[in-house]
């Protein structure tokens, strides 16, 4: 994978729903309270009652960073009027709540004074922190005693002066990239110091860091929001798959920017393969450990140096380039212990000899059998990179086509959709190869295998009408078969997802690996 | 590389150490604002680090005291590196005052000798950190580059 892939991205997700699919909005679920329910990602499918909703298909929503604002807005206001308390008190309680507003204002009614102090507040009623000059003041930190000299304290009272104060939170905020835990400079004072007293005292570019820095905790905090990978894009998405999940379902978002990405481990679309095989296979492919697997089924070793000997031809009778030793390929014993059988080793029956052949014969078969999947899901891949010279050319082709046959720009556009189908399709099938690497033969794989082949060859016709020269694209009858073919295989696509969908929510799939059941990159699983 | 503003604060520092220093702390040498070199003894009777001297340096950033001083014991033929579980034996020490997340601008010269002392005083185990030997023989950086895992803070 590479970041061409992002190319795959531009395809709208109208293409690979059926007709009678829903959009992807979240099913009126809006106030986030997930963490306390499980499965709700079910749940949510089940009330959406009238609408049928694929199985692979998953709710998620798209937040703009004006949306991620008014999220945190929000909260902040509704804390503040709750509990009566700052809105820089309750952002910075959120906050130490991971934003779960409703465990935070239990919690504070319960023990108030614990919750101020875990969070890093002063219970103290003064007023906001504002800056002073305090008479006979030295600072602890520069030893300046200036009289006149403007100094600043949080409400613990430890006071420093403005100067010092701005170096540390320069530091903090620039050098360690720290925001919604900047602490009291004093040793061992651990009130946080909040967005107002912050913007009080540092200029401009450096308020503007902190509250990118405050605003990018907010996303991470949530374990239902993830910021879209694509570069450039400053969209949030939520979905309440959660990490357990996901061995039973591939969450595919697809965010406004057009970038579409498995929510469960931020790589690019890799349906119908779960996160776990995902990174297995990824790993494989790019361990060194399938060149060990060709040099032991290719190669034996010499017993007397354990030079790697590759016999490319010839008798059994082997002599070791480097330490001219000589012994029998087929038994590896000595040659000269061979006797009067010259050029046909009778020891080959033996035991020890029929377990090396064996053990060899696997490793061959099994490296065969990768070689198998890798190419199908190397050709894809490759496929869907030149996909990309294509969707280039096609947008050329469809000026041209315009010019040439008189179509109007609407009518050209069904082989923009043919590319984007292609792309998409092609970018399933290569996961498509990986995951059936991983998959243990039954009457499913077969099944599997069926719709496999069967959106392999749509694809394939599709993509030999979409090279045909322009001449014959503006053929009427080339056209109505290209869109027909388009729509043949997105309807292909959205059968074979579906089924591998179902069956891996109802478990059914066996795979020939262990399966963790934790998801891709690892971490606490829950984080209260 | 000491800039104004740590310089000022140093300046302070040295003065103030000059004129009076805690029982067991001596300074031996503070040409600049960059490196200083101090002497400490620990002063009760712990049997692992009676009658011994242990050399310690200073270096300072120009952004000191916002950011702490490398701190780091040093060997010559009569100050050895004291044996305790957080100190490597090329000197390192391993605390968390000492870094960026324990550190406080407050903190200084004086304060970080007396922790230390009171680091060794407290002490009972004959031993280095784990993995001292692998880390002494492939550590190319920095103290202040080292992610130290605080695992107890206790010792």
């Amino acid at each position: 994978m590479d970041s061409d892939d992002d190319f795959m991205s531009t395809v709208s997700s109208e293409d690979d729903m059926l007709p009678d699919d829903s959009d992807n909005d979240m099913s009126g679920d809006d106030d986030f309270a997930f963490d306390d329910e499980p499965d709700v990602y079910i749940d949510s499918q089940k009330e959406t009652g009238h609408k049928k909703k694929a199985a692979y298909d998953i709710s998620f929503k798209v937040y703009e960073p004006g949306d991620i604002t008014k999220q945190q807005d929000d909260l902040i206001n509704e804390v503040n009027m709750i509990l009566d308390i700052s809105k820089e008190e309750a952002a910075i309680l959120l906050r130490h709540f991971r934003w779960n507003k409703e465990r935070l204002i239990e919690d504070y009614m319960d023990r108030p004074v614990q919750v101020l102090d875990a969070a890093g507040l002063a219970q103290t009623a003064a007023g906001p922190p504002r800056m002073q000059v305090v008479p006979g003041f030295v600072c602890d930190i520069c030893c300046e005693d200036e009289p006149g000299l403007q100094t600043f304290a949080l409400k613990c009272g430890h006071r420093y002066c403005v100067d010092c104060y701005r170096h540390y939170l320069s530091q903090k905020i620039l050098g360690e990239g720290e925001a919604a835990r900047i602490q009291c400079p004093a040793e061992g004072c651990n009130l946080i110091i909040d967005a107002r007293s912050l913007d009080l005292l540092v200029t401009q570019d450096l308020t503007e860091r902190y509250h990118e820095l405050l605003h990018r905790t907010y996303v991470e905090d949530k374990e239902t929001l993830k910021w879209c990978p694509a570069p450039d894009c400053e969209n949030a998405i939520e979905c309440a798959v959660k990490k357990k999940d996901l061995d039973r379902v591939v969450p595919t978002v697809s965010c406004l920017c057009g970038h579409r990405f498995c929510f469960g481990c931020a790589l690019n679309d890799h349906q119908p393969a779960p996160c776990e095989l995902v990174k297995k296979w990824l790993k494989k492919c790019a361990d060194d450990s399938e060149t060990a697997n060709w040099i032991s089924a290719n190669t034996k070793e010499c017993p007397k140096c354990n030079s790697t000997i590759e016999k490319n031809g010839g008798c059994n009778h082997m002599t070791c380039r480097k330490c001219k030793h000589e012994f029998c390929w087929m038994c590896m014993g000595l040659w000269s212990e061979h006797g009067t059988s010259w050029y046909n080793c009778n020891r080959y029956e033996e035991k020890s000899g029929v377990e090396a052949r064996d053990a060899q014969a696997r490793s061959r078969v099994s490296l065969e059998r990768y070689l198998h999947y890798y190419n199908r899901y190397a050709n894809h891949e490759q496929s869907a990179r030149l996909d990309k010279d294509i969707y280039t050319k096609t947008e050329r082709k469809m000026v041209q086509l315009q010019k040439e046959s008189g179509m109007s720009w609407i009518e050209v556009q069904y082989l923009n959709s043919a590319s984007q189908a292609l792309q998409t399709c092609r970018q399933t099938l290569m996961w498509t190869y990986a995951f059936a690497f991983y998959l243990a033969r039954n009457n499913l794989t077969e099944i599997f295998e069926d719709n496999q082949k069967d959106l392999e060859m749509a694809v394939e016709a599709l993509s030999e009408m979409f090279e045909r020269p322009i001449t014959e694209l503006a053929d009427s009858k080339l056209k109505v078969e290209i869109m027909d073919k388009t729509s043949y295989c997105n309807k292909r696509r959205v059968i074979l997802l579906e089924d591998t969908a179902q069956n891996l929510a109802e478990g059914r799939w066996t795979f020939n690996v262990e399966m963790t059941g934790s998801g891709a990159n690892g971490g606490p699983s829950s984080r209260r | 590389m000491a800039g104004h503003f740590a310089a000022k604060r140093l300046s302070k520092e040295l003065s103030k150490i000059r004129s009076s220093l805690p029982p067991g702390i001596e300074l031996v040498s503070a040409d600049n604002f960059e490196e200083w070199l101090l002497d400490i003894r620990v002063l009760d009777n712990n049997p692992l680090y009676q009658n011994e001297t242990y050399r310690l340096k200073f270096r300072f950033a120009s952004s000191y005291p916002i950011e702490p001083p490398e701190v780091v014991f040093v060997k010559l033929p009569d100050r050895p590196i004291p044996i305790h579980p957080h100190i490597y034996s090329n000197g390192i020490i391993c605390l968390d005052l000492l870094g960026q997340q324990g550190w406080s601008p407050v903190q200084n010269v004086e304060s970080v000798c007396m922790s230390l002392q009171s680091m060794l005083t407290g002490n009972s185990k004959n031993e280095r950190p784990p993995g001292d030997e692998e880390f002494v023989r492939g550590n190319r950086l920095r103290p202040k580059d080292i992610e130290f895992y605080y695992h107890d803070n206790d010792v």
